[in-house]
């Protein structure tokens, strides 16, 4: 029979450990699936290690794979240490990705070194904003933010569809659905030579500095994780729960809105429908496996960026599905809750 | 506009409502089952991916339609399964725990499908269900030919809700199901299991999940394509709360949903020109929203929903 027993105290070892170790139990369960699928396991790791950062090439792709995560992996940790469940920075992301382009095609004049960082405001703006409305729906009127945030994700990309298809499409572009591209001087300088590495990097490693400084330094910090904790205590102590969600739902889109306009301006030049492959569902993952801790998911982002960049060279090598990543990734996630579990609870053969 | 309420009185709305409501009926009273023993079940979307194509992949390797039903009320049961382990005896995030079976679940649905079929370029295609057309219904107007146009998958569907409702509110199980989302501790006092009702609930509910993707694949198409469950799954989760937790509530809900989304389509063809698709196509998303704001005021949520309960600890 086995026994279940809360420990005294959270195994602090354990708990600190649980990241790494999940997703070092994450790639082991890989081998399932790869043998499954035929192919050469140890081959295949060695392929996935060697294009995640076998080279200064591989290592820019992971890195610029890597830079929306960190921002959305923010924009869910902030979020979910209020407990407000935003589960719609993929919506956000691309709401901030359409600003980026509003603005920086040239359809407002300002001086040129004010252009790419107003195109930043414009996409941060933009995803504040999106995420404020189902903040406030919760606040005041109870409304569940997990399937408004979940279906405003459609809504948002049929919008950036219909935009793409309408007023923002480019006039020379063959009829695609696609936006005309940001002006020069509205992009991110890129970080290396011949590499796709751009400014937008820096930009997430100062938001997580940023964030850290926030959760654990200053009074709001303190707000949004009494809030998340308890927010019936955190009432009777005197704190605006409800403005304090906005408050988190504004800063957790507007996060999610940035790691679009960095896309925009930093990587693609121009606005399509498929621009991000799921960063925001992915930014969930990286919140929870840096455990919501702003700098732990700086980290996170990197693993998750080098599972998609490493297994993509792998699939095109081997010819396994890259539906791989996505695979090690989810099975990271539940690892880690696992692992939060072990943290919490003994286990005992009785 | 009348041509637009003319489409109201067409048998083809009517029978495209009762297909479009289909899998949602299936997901809503899967996820009901769940959330009234106190476990809400976000691996829905997945589920359903994951049971499209399981349903799929069985008919298409042979098993026949009857295989592929199995196979993917199978699957739906599995990620329940690990659903439930995770919340009910881990006691672990119950918004987490369904995020991450809904990323595993559809990325093992496309995992599995691009290494099945790694060369194919247009989906392979499997003979679907058939409508079923007993005697006695086609003499029946109206009824006849939009009843006559479903599969025995539909049938099953419109059967389910009043059997779930049943369940729910006619038979001890039922009455402890209930409880056991309302007062454990009540449950447990009277020797009965919590962990095991809940377990129970929760796989129950995810295989009648997977049985709604696999209408996707088996009757409202006849193969599987990336990205067709599309937000139906989140749709069920906002239906639930729409529902007010009721069957009853949840079958109309469902086919209103349905309803709007058929209606929708056609007018889209109507007035074509007048404005662009998505703005079609984004209305019953909207109105779901719009919906979940006006019944969140008096929603009454299952009172130990979203809590975990472990033996001896209040």
């Amino acid at each position: 029979m086995i026994r279940i027993e809360p420990r005294a105290a959270p195994a602090v070892g354990v708990a600190r450990a649980a990241p790494l170790l999940a997703a070092l139990a994450a790639l082991a369960l890989a081998a399932i699936p790869l043998s499954l699928a035929g192919a050469d396991v140890a081959a295949a790791y060695a392929l996935m290690a060697q294009g995640a950062a076998g080279s200064l090439f591989a290592l820019s792709e992971t890195l610029t794979r890597a830079t929306p995560l960190i921002l959305t992996g923010l924009a869910a940790a902030v979020a979910f240490r209020a407990k407000l469940w935003n589960i719609g920075a993929e919506g956000q992301l691309y709401l901030g990705a359409l600003a980026a382009v509003a603005v920086g095609t040239g359809a407002v004049a300002a001086p040129v070194w004010l252009l790419a960082p107003m195109v930043m405001a414009a996409g941060a703006a933009a995803g504040g904003l999106a995420m404020a409305g189902p903040a406030w729906l919760k606040a005041r009127l109870g409304v569940d933010e997990v399937v408004t945030t979940l279906l405003m994700n459609f809504v948002i990309l049929l919008f950036v569809q219909m935009m793409l298809e309408g007023p923002l499409q480019d006039p020379m572009g063959m009829g695609w659905p696609q936006s005309e591209p940001v002006v020069a001087e509205a992009e991110l300088p890129k970080l290396l030579d011949r590499m796709r590495l751009h400014a937008g990097l820096i930009v997430g490693l100062v938001a997580a500095a940023l964030m850290h400084v926030l959760l654990s330094r200053t009074t709001a910090g303190f707000r949004i994780r009494a809030v998340g904790e308890n927010p019936d205590a955190a009432r009777h102590a005197g704190v605006p729960v409800g403005r304090v969600m906005v408050g988190v739902g504004a800063l957790s889109g507007a996060l999610a809105g940035l790691a679009g306009a960095g896309e925009v301006a930093g990587l693609k030049g121009y606005l399509t429908a498929d621009i991000s492959p799921g960063f925001g569902y992915a930014g969930v993952v990286v919140a929870m496996l840096a455990g919501l801790s702003p700098l732990g998911v700086v980290a996170a982002a990197l693993f998750v960026a080098a599972v998609f960049v490493g297994a993509d060279s792998m699939s095109r090598a081997l010819g396994v599905s890259s539906y791989l990543a996505d695979l090690i990734v989810a099975m990271a996630l539940i690892c880690v809750l696992v692992g939060g579990f072990l943290a919490r609870f003994r286990v005992r053969l009785a | 506009m009348t041509d637009l309420l003319a489409i109201l009185a067409t048998e083809s709305f009517w029978a495209a409502t009762l297909r479009i409501a289909t899998p949602l009926i299936f997901g809503v009273m899967g996820a009901l089952l769940c959330e009234r023993a106190g476990v809400l079940n976000l691996g829905v979307e997945g589920i359903f991916v994951a049971g499209a194509m399981a349903g799929w992949l069985a008919v298409w390797l042979g098993a026949g339609l009857a295989g592929g039903v199995l196979a993917a009320l199978a699957v739906g049961a599995l990620f329940g399964a690990l659903h439930a382990t995770l919340t009910v005896p881990l006691g672990l995030s119950q918004h987490v725990s369904g995020l991450a079976v809904t990323l595993l679940a559809t990325s093992a649905a496309y995992f599995t499908y691009r290494t099945a079929l790694p060369d194919v370029t247009s989906p392979p295609r499997v003979e679907p269900f058939r409508p079923l057309r007993p005697e006695w219904l086609t003499d029946i107007p109206f009824i006849g030919p939009v009843m006559g146009a479903q599969t025995a998958l539909t049938w099953a569907a419109l059967a389910l809700a009043p059997l779930i409702w049943l369940l729910l509110n006619r038979t001890a199980l039922g009455l402890a199901i209930r409880a056991v989302g309302d007062n454990p501790d009540a449950v447990d006092a009277q020797g009965l299991s919590v962990h095991r009702l809940r377990f129970g609930a929760v796989v129950a509910g995810s295989a009648l999940m997977g049985l709604g993707g696999a209408f996707l694949t088996l009757s409202a198409f006849d193969a599987f394509f990336f990205g067709m469950v599309n937000g139906r799954g989140w749709i069920c989760i906002a239906l639930v709360i729409f529902a007010s937790w009721r069957p009853g509530k949840a079958l109309l809900g469902a086919i209103l949903f349905g309803a709007f989304d058929a209606f929708q389509l056609r007018a889209q063809t109507q007035l074509g020109g007048l404005a662009p698709s998505q703005l079609f196509l984004m209305a019953p998303y909207v109105l779901s929203i719009l919906a979940l704001t006006l019944a969140s005021r008096r929603a009454d949520y299952p009172r130990a929903l979203l809590k975990p309960w472990f033996k001896g600890q209040r």
